[in-house]
């Protein structure tokens, strides 16, 4: 070339343009290294729905079922504790209606159950995901209580239907994970209900 | 050393600097010569890290990063593994004594105004360093694979669950399954074992590289390289070597005889350095009714739990540990030591002290309505010291600071 003299704005779009297409390539191989810290193809395998046998779960009875390596109960409730439900006070529920917590259609109602009588819930605290533990007594807690759920770690309380209370703190209902019917004693958990 | 213009040592000099480099560190570092008690605890930090390499590095030689086997494995180094045990309570004990020291250490900081200026970048990698431990230990925890390392890293984790859109996508690529697991153990290991530690040791060197930049601080605040005498040399400085290393080596001997007494007698401290649910096998199925984490998260946990809105709760934690970070700035103060500085900053030092200690024992008990009202009170004390720093440091009554520093 016959002109030497330096051309820095010739310097700077090269650095510039050199620089950009080098960040380019070092987020793309970033990529699979990000990538390699999802769940593998052995644990999604893993989290496959589970079937479970209902047939001899006693009125009363809370069974735990291991889905996704998380406990999902299954609650056979009575008929008291289902009219204790209804005396719950709406007032004292953060989410009574569970507009914002997390279940499907078929289990969006006052019991938040596909059948009233089984209730099928993720056993994880909404808070920092303890397992909560049932009290089932009338009056345990408090003078109010109607029988519900207790998470030992930092207090969180839900009712029978596992809606959350206020003044705790959880932020959500325990959540209801996809389940159901193949017949009336056979469930299975991490399949929507198909409803017809 | 011995006369480094000719010989062997000149001809290492020119092609590796060492000797050069131990002058510059070690041999014609001047510190000031009025180092306290509260100056034992960087070089103690130090010590407690090698040792954690040192018997990490022991311990991966027998344990085995698996749900399966990973608690057996720490019990298997317990019984059978000749001085497993020894080795296996030196780690454990050295984490909570590494916290012990770094505490102290980052007080001293705080009562001397090490940070202020021009040591703002000493105070910030340190915070770093901080905050990279408590990582560290966090994933440490995990391994022995006992209930309280399961719970306690499912509770942790889900904390990045309450960060709006993204959180559970962010959990569930932490835990690389649907709930702590084998992925989640395994990878924890490898992060325990490779990558925080290189990321430490690099934060440690430019921590000292950024302090022997500006040379130390000292209990008076005094920048001693004000005065110099003839030579050059600070006429309040010492060298740190032999001064200082013999000071060091002392104070490590009498740590190292307290360390030894924990590691021989109780090396569990009742519980708080070595949890009882911890000796249960990791189960998924069963939360143990108290979950508590280990002491030095304690404070922070309290914070946590004291803010009633789960996504809040967490904002408030990492602000916690945030407004350490912020120190330098937020001390407007024109003295640095507390020496000089008037009642207003000694009471909020006081405060500040009762707070994080408080909350500190909060977090390890169960909750209850009135701890929480407390934790909540002590909440917003630590956060006043921290956010009420600019005014107070500003307006309170200082003392005249000497030029040269005393000794008493």
């Amino acid at each position: 070339m016959a002109n030497d003299a330096v051309d820095p704005a010739r310097r700077r779009l090269l650095a510039g343009t050199a620089g950009a297409l080098g960040g380019v390539g070092l987020a793309a191989t970033a990529v699979p290294f990000i990538s390699s810290m999802q769940p593998s193809a052995k644990a999604q395998a893993a989290g496959a729905p589970v079937e479970v046998d209902i047939g001899r779960l006693a009125p009363g009875e809370l069974m735990v079922v291991e889905w996704r390596r998380r406990p999902v109960w299954i609650l056979r409730r009575t008929q008291e504790e289902l009219d204790n439900l209804a005396k719950v006070s709406t007032d004292a529920l953060r989410d009574p209606e569970s507009a914002e917590s997390e279940q499907p259609p078929y289990a969006t109602n006052a019991q938040r159950s596909f059948k009233p009588e089984y209730l099928v819930l993720l056993g994880v605290c909404t808070h920092l995901g303890c397992s909560p533990q049932l009290r089932p007594q009338v009056g345990d807690l408090d003078a109010d209580w109607q029988g519900g759920f207790l998470c030992p770690c930092h207090g969180g309380r839900y009712d029978l239907a596992g809606r959350v209370y206020k003044g705790v703190p959880p932020p959500l209902n325990l959540p209801v994970p996809p389940h159901k019917y193949l017949t009336d004693t056979r469930l299975v958990i991490g399949e929507d209900q198909e409803t017809a | 050393m011995a006369n480094r213009s000719s010989g062997l040592a000149r001809w290492i000099d020119d092609r590796f600097p060492i000797f050069a480099w131990w002058d510059d560190h070690v041999g014609q570092y001047y510190a000031p010569k009025n180092f306290n008690f509260w100056y034992f605890f960087g070089s103690l930090a130090l010590a407690v890290l090698v040792l954690q390499i040192i018997t990490g590095i022991f311990l991966t030689m027998h344990y085995k990063p698996s749900e399966d086997l990973a608690f057996a494995s720490i019990e298997y180094i317990m019984r059978d593994v000749s001085w497993g045990w020894l080795i296996r309570y030196l780690h454990s004990t050295g984490a909570s004594m590494f916290f012990v020291v770094v505490y102290l250490h980052m007080f001293r900081g705080i009562i001397y105004g090490s940070g202020k200026g021009p040591r703002e970048l000493v105070w910030l990698f340190g915070m770093v360093i901080y905050v990279l431990l408590m990582a560290e230990a966090f994933m440490g925890y995990l391994l022995p694979w006992g209930q309280m390392s399961y719970w306690g890293a499912q509770v942790i984790i889900s904390l990045f669950g309450a960060i709006p859109i993204i959180g559970d996508g962010l959990s569930l690529w932490i835990r690389g399954d649907f709930a702590v697991g084998d992925p989640t153990l395994n990878r924890f290991f490898a992060l325990h074992v490779a990558a925080v530690p290189l990321l430490i040791i690099a934060l440690v060197f430019f921590h000292i590289i950024a302090l022997h930049e500006t040379g130390s601080n000292n209990p008076d605040g005094v920048e001693i390289k004000k005065k110099k005498g003839a030579d050059g040399k600070p006429l309040d400085g010492i060298p740190f070597h032999p001064y200082y290393t013999v000071k060091d080596i002392w104070g490590l001997s009498v740590f190292a005889m307290i360390f030894a007494a924990i590691v021989f007698f109780v090396p569990e401290m009742w519980g708080k350095f070595l949890e009882p649910d911890n000796f249960k096998p990791a189960d998924p199925m069963v939360t143990p009714p108290h979950i508590a984490p280990l002491w030095y998260f304690a404070p922070f946990y309290s914070i946590l739990r004291a803010v009633p809105d789960k996504f809040l709760g967490v904002v408030a934690m990492g602000a916690a540990i945030f407004m350490l970070f912020l120190v330098p700035w937020l001390d407007r103060s024109p003295v640095k030591s507390i020496r000089y500085r008037g009642i207003l900053n000694r009471v909020a030092l006081a405060i500040f002290v009762v707070s994080f200690i408080g909350l500190g024992y909060l977090g390890t008990r169960p909750v209850s309505d009135l701890y929480t009202l407390i934790a909540r009170v002590l909440s917003v004390l630590y956060f006043l010291f921290f956010l009420a720093m600019p005014i107070y440091t500003r307006i309170d009554r200082t003392k005249p600071v000497p030029d040269r520093v005393t000794t008493k």
